[in-house]
């Protein structure tokens, strides 16, 4: 039903996490991968690897996303991969820092906004042109853009400002076709939750929710592969929370 | 992809609209499904009749969304018949348009009365018999959220009231491993909400993919909150409205 046979797609940050499960979601699909990574070659060569044992098609392409001309160089390679046409963006490599409000850098919270904020932004500006009618783009927010959840005031916010710009490039994108929809995790299971393999954090994490599990990746790429396909053409503008009941 | 094998729905309101599409799209995916209807004997009938020429299985029973002893013998005609439930599709709903100071206590009654207390009515009774990984689908509206157009001041109140119902029994019931989620929809072309009416001008202009959505958009939300890679999703409300409320 939801077949993705054809279609290309560029995944931020597949090297593991959410992401990498998503590639591979994408992946046994149908869709031609993507497979983006900042530093870990081995691992996003690992997920390649995995989606052509499936006999699917999959390449990696790293860059660092925290420099500012990052998701320019990273489009041109997209660009020159896929040709014309890139049917799915899944925007989804991110940082995390929690710290006291007293303990937060301006370093950190810079590094935070280029990553999750301006990468995403430019990414999607620079890929424009090879964007187009059917196209979905999917970005990454979080349960903490929402509710207040941990010591991650900066990190959240960047999450909020995802939101925002989900609401507003699939009000500008949408009479173009293309659709700009979020996921918003709660607390999953990932290198980027330390927190969630503590007894503490499992504790916090159940506490605030209403099914009794911690995520795991595959629980998030799931709902990716649906916006990302076209049983989702008339979801634009939302963002899709998939965190347990969290916080309600 | 029969990702509904074995699996047992019962949508509300399946007869026509939005309804009849989620009953065929649930069917198509493996599911046994029961609808109610409360007029359209020969248009449920007919659901019934195309599911069961694709291959499927099917009932239609007859019960008002407002007569309380009529959909929770529903509930246990649907069991009888297919032996448990999985899937309870609160589709069944009405709006009355109008400006809210011409709005009698007859209408407001009617809305309410299908569109909120037919919602508990129909979940009590379903909820004897959910088990772990049951699915709570309430069709909820882009307007339970956001305002685009006069005239739907008690429809929207009601689709609020099914919006916070939703993330309140999440908390109550997820321990059970039952999901509870809230599918808002914007314009769909309907004998209701005709893509071709007066009130569809607006409702086009309201939108950022700029035309009505189909009821097969809606289902097929439906069909994957109802399917196993939705688990995770409770208490949430997802709005599938081309944009309307961006």
């Amino acid at each position: 039903m939801s077949s993705l046979a054809g279609k290309t797609a560029l995944v931020t940050g597949a090297s593991r996490g959410i992401g990498r499960a998503t590639a591979l979601a994408l992946a046994q699909k149908g869709a031609q991968v993507l497979v983006h990574y900042s530093s870990a070659a081995a691992e996003a060569e690992a997920v390649v690897n995995e989606i052509r044992a499936l006999g699917g098609r999959a390449q990696a392409i790293s860059a660092d996303l925290s420099a500012a001309d990052a998701p320019h160089k990273l489009a041109a390679r997209v660009v020159e991969i896929v040709g014309g046409r890139l049917d799915i963006l899944v925007a989804n490599a991110g940082i995390s820092k929690a710290a006291p409000i007293e303990e937060t850098s301006v370093e950190d919270f810079d590094r935070l906004f280029a990553v999750n904020v301006r990468a995403p932004f430019f990414l999607v500006q620079q890929l424009l042109p090879i964007l187009g009618e059917g196209s979905s783009v999917v970005l990454l927010s979080s349960l903490a853009a929402h509710a207040a959840v941990g010591t991650l005031y900066a990190y959240a916010m960047t999450k909020g400002a995802i939101d925002t710009m989900v609401k507003h490039f699939a009000a500008a994108l949408g009479p173009r076709g293309i659709r700009v929809n979020a996921v918003a995790p709660g607390v999953v299971e990932t290198d980027m939750s330390n927190f969630a393999k503590t007894d503490a954090g499992r504790d916090f994490a159940l506490g605030i929710q209403a099914l009794k599990r911690i995520a795991q990746p595959d629980d998030i790429a799931g709902t990716i592969a649906f916006l990302a396909s076209d049983e989702a053409r008339w979801v634009t503008g939302d963002t899709i929370h998939v965190d347990g009941g969290s916080k309600l | 992809m029969a990702n509904l094998t074995n699996k047992i729905a019962l949508v509300t309101g399946g007869s026509r609209g939005i309804g009849a599409g989620i009953a065929k799209r649930l069917a198509a995916d493996g599911a046994s499904v029961a609808i109610t209807y409360t007029r359209g004997a020969d248009a449920a009938a007919q659901v019934v009749k195309e599911i069961e020429q694709a291959g499927g299985k099917a009932i239609a029973i007859q019960a008002d969304a407002v007569d309380a002893k009529a959909v929770t013998a529903a509930v246990e005609k649907t069991v009888a018949t297919f032996g448990k439930l999985d899937v309870l599709v609160n589709n069944a709903g009405t709006a009355i348009p109008k400006l809210f100071e011409e709005t009698t206590p007859d209408d407001i009654d009617t809305m309410i009365g299908i569109n909120v207390r037919g919602v508990f009515i129909a979940t009590q009774a379903a909820l004897k018999h959910l088990q772990d990984g049951g699915r709570i689908i309430n069709i909820g509206s882009c307007v339970g959220e956001r305002m685009m157009t006069p005239g739907l001041v008690v429809y929207a109140a009601t689709k609020g009231a099914v919006k916070m119902f939703t993330q309140g029994l999440a908390r109550e019931v997820g321990p059970r491993g039952i999901t509870v989620n809230n599918i808002q929809p914007g314009p769909i072309d309907t004998d209701l909400n005709p893509a071709a009416g007066d009130w569809a001008t607006p409702q086009i202009a309201a939108t950022a993919l700029g035309r009505y959505g189909h009821v097969d958009d809606i289902a097929a939300m439906v069909a994957f909150v109802a399917g196993p890679e939705a688990s995770y999703i409770t208490g949430a409300n997802l709005t599938v409205d081309g944009g309307t409320n961006a």
